[in-house]
């Protein structure tokens, strides 16, 4: 008797997961679906599920309309050099916090965190005429510097979790074996801490793929990234849903395969240190 | 060489004081072990001779060189931590080559080092294995390959054993004796286990509080305690405390005597009590007595052969050369 209800417990919850799971699915196979419409198709009432006539029309003129490889090499520009930058500057950031602790220490770490609440827009003016006096504006650099900024912070805190979990001994150990601060840091901890790592580059990779606020605001036809590439489909020439959803979905078609690739290595970094 | 000279050494963490001012000479090729309880400032201060923690005062010296400012690896001393501390990611060859490579060696005299290490410890079919791969005993050796491959001047071994099943302690015990016997080199080695400090070493360091209660040769300590703390900790079973007025009766505050040199007499003698339990080791068996109207409880040490039910009574004899007599201080008098 027990084992029957346990088994129809079981059966109710998969339900409820999966039906949790499509609607959050549901916007993203949505856009997919209605860029294989034509215009028409898209805007039809009742709403078209399957059964249409499927087209690839719409990533022709997109194709055509504007150089999709020339925003795909930016956000991979950007998000690639911003989280790269990111990483050389928060190891040793992470390494010192988790091993070297001081009083403030703890501080430090919330303080940065707390930069995280501040709403963009709120730094948007100073930040906006900073690029122009610097002639930064509209430039992938500038970009990389703030997303590496924007991210730092998650990027310190996930490493200086990760770090924390290396036993101390094996640290010293290289230290009694010779090793330098830098050897120390190349040879033992590094190597140790590599699951770590990866899942904080991939998280922020994603993070800085999918940022638009800043990638809308500061660049225009030279450095936008695939965000960029997404809204000049959404407003100029009234609504074109086939042609916006065609754009989304090249857009976001490489970032979800590197994350369904990496799912496994994402899950496990992020469950890091949960058990054990 | 290894001769270290601990002078006047102190040890602050915040307004705690875990190493009061302390002196300590270690001669060349000796084996040191220092021993105390748990929180006895021993890896503390083990750690400093390491360098692994700063001085709050005080000099240490390595071969008559003022040590105490240098970095860990300058000091010449190679340590083994209770965790193995092996690096996960490198095969056994790499560890025990990590130390040469840091050296700058080149890569034909880290090869025939590492080659040689393997062979002395009994490694040579494990050198690609990860450290996971192997046993804790396997592990060990590893970490003991990694710091013979240095020729350091002394070696550390922080609790080295005590990760390890009781069967192959004893075994690697012997081992790590014999390793010192063959390098000659000086060891110096913490432990809270008193029986691995008793078989082991040249000179005990008994520690408690942050302060050595005393220094000599394993059978020195057991004969001639100092005081109560070293009377009670050297030694297993634990030596008999007798005070009141039998121990006032000796000129003493304390009586101290060893669960062997009370001895069982057929017939009426000095004490006598009932037997509250008796613990068979075969060879020998330990009886812990009650109502005896000297302690609350007196532990002896019987022939193993004997039987001794509870409750049975027994008469005792002291035997009245072996007493080790303290004042109200707790020192020998």
């Amino acid at each position: 008797m027990a084992r029957s209800v346990k088994n129809q417990q079981k059966m109710i919850n998969t339900v409820i997961a999966w039906t949790i799971g499509l609607l959050i699915f549901f916007p993203v196979l949505w856009t997919v679906l209605t860029s294989f419409k034509t215009e028409g198709q898209a805007i039809n009432d009742p709403p078209l599920f399957l059964f249409f006539d499927w087209t690839l029309e719409n990533y022709a003129i997109v194709q055509e309309r504007s150089d999709y490889m020339k925003f795909l090499w930016n956000s991979i520009f950007i998000a690639g050099g911003s989280t790269l930058l990111g990483i050389l500057i928060a190891v040793p950031a992470a390494w010192s916090m988790a091993f070297v602790p001081t009083k403030r220490t703890k501080d430090i770490l919330l303080w940065m965190l707390s930069t995280k609440m501040l709403p963009a827009v709120g730094v948007l003016y100073p930040i906006y005429i900073g690029c122009i006096k610097l002639g930064l504006l509209d430039s992938r650099l500038a970009l990389v510097i703030i997303l590496m900024l924007i991210n730092l912070p998650i990027i310190v805190w996930m490493l200086y979790t990760y770090f924390r979990e290396i036993p101390r001994d094996i640290l010293e150990a290289s230290r009694m074996d010779g090793a330098s601060l830098w050897k120390e840091i190349v040879y033992v901890l590094t190597p140790m801490a590599i699951p770590g790592i990866a899942s904080t580059i991939l998280l922020n990779l994603i993070l800085a793929w999918n940022e638009s606020f800043w990638t809308l605001n500061l660049t225009a036809a030279k450095a936008g990234t695939l965000t960029a590439f997404i809204a000049s489909y959404s407003s100029p020439e009234g609504l074109f849903f086939a042609k916006l959803s065609a754009a989304s979905t090249m857009a976001i078609a490489p970032i979800l395969i590197l994350g369904w690739f990496s799912q496994k290595q994402l899950v496990r970094g992020l469950t890091f240190g949960a058990v054990k | 060489m290894g001769f270290i000279e601990l002078k006047q050494v102190t040890k602050n963490f915040g307004d705690h004081q875990v190493i009061k001012p302390l002196d300590l000479e270690i001669k060349d090729g000796e084996f040191t072990v220092f021993v105390g309880p748990s929180g006895c400032g021993k890896s503390t201060l083990l750690r400093l001779i390491a360098g692994l923690e700063d001085l709050t005062s005080g000099s240490i010296q390595i071969d008559g060189r003022e040590a105490s400012q240098d970095a860990p690896a300058k000091r010449g001393l190679a340590m083994v931590f209770q965790s193995y501390a092996l690096y996960p990611h490198m095969s056994v060859y790499k560890n025990i080559a990590f130390p040469l490579k840091m050296a700058g060696l080149d890569r034909n005299a880290i090869d025939d080092k590492v080659r040689k290490a393997a062979e002395v410890l009994n490694l040579n079919d494990y050198l690609e294995r990860k450290p996971a791969q192997l046993s804790g005993g396997q592990r060990q050796r590893v970490a003991i390959g990694r710091a013979i491959v240095r020729e350091p001047s002394a070696f550390l071994f922080d609790e080295p054993l005590s990760n390890l099943d009781a069967a192959l302690r004893v075994g690697m015990r012997l081992e790590i004796s014999e390793l010192h016997k063959r390098l000659n080199t000086t060891m110096i080695y913490v432990t809270h286990d008193q029986v691995e400090a008793m078989t082991m070493a040249d000179r005990i360091v008994v520690m408690n509080h942050g302060v050595i209660e005393q220094v000599g040769t394993p059978l020195d300590l057991y004969r001639n305690p100092k005081n109560l703390f070293v009377a009670g900790f050297i030694g297993s079973p634990k030596m008999n405390f007798i005070t009141g007025p039998w121990a006032h009766a000796q000129g003493a505050q304390t009586v101290g005597i060893r669960p062997e040199h009370i001895s069982l007499t057929p017939e009426q003698s000095e004490w006598k009590g009932v037997i509250k339990m008796a613990e068979s080791l075969g060879s020998d068996t330990f009886l812990h007595i009650q109502d005896s109207g000297v302690a609350e409880t007196l532990t002896i040490r019987a022939d193993g052969e004997k039987s001794f039910a509870r409750g049975q009574e027994v008469f005792l004899q002291p035997k009245r050369d072996n007493l080790h007599l303290f004042n109200d201080q707790g020192e020998r008098q």
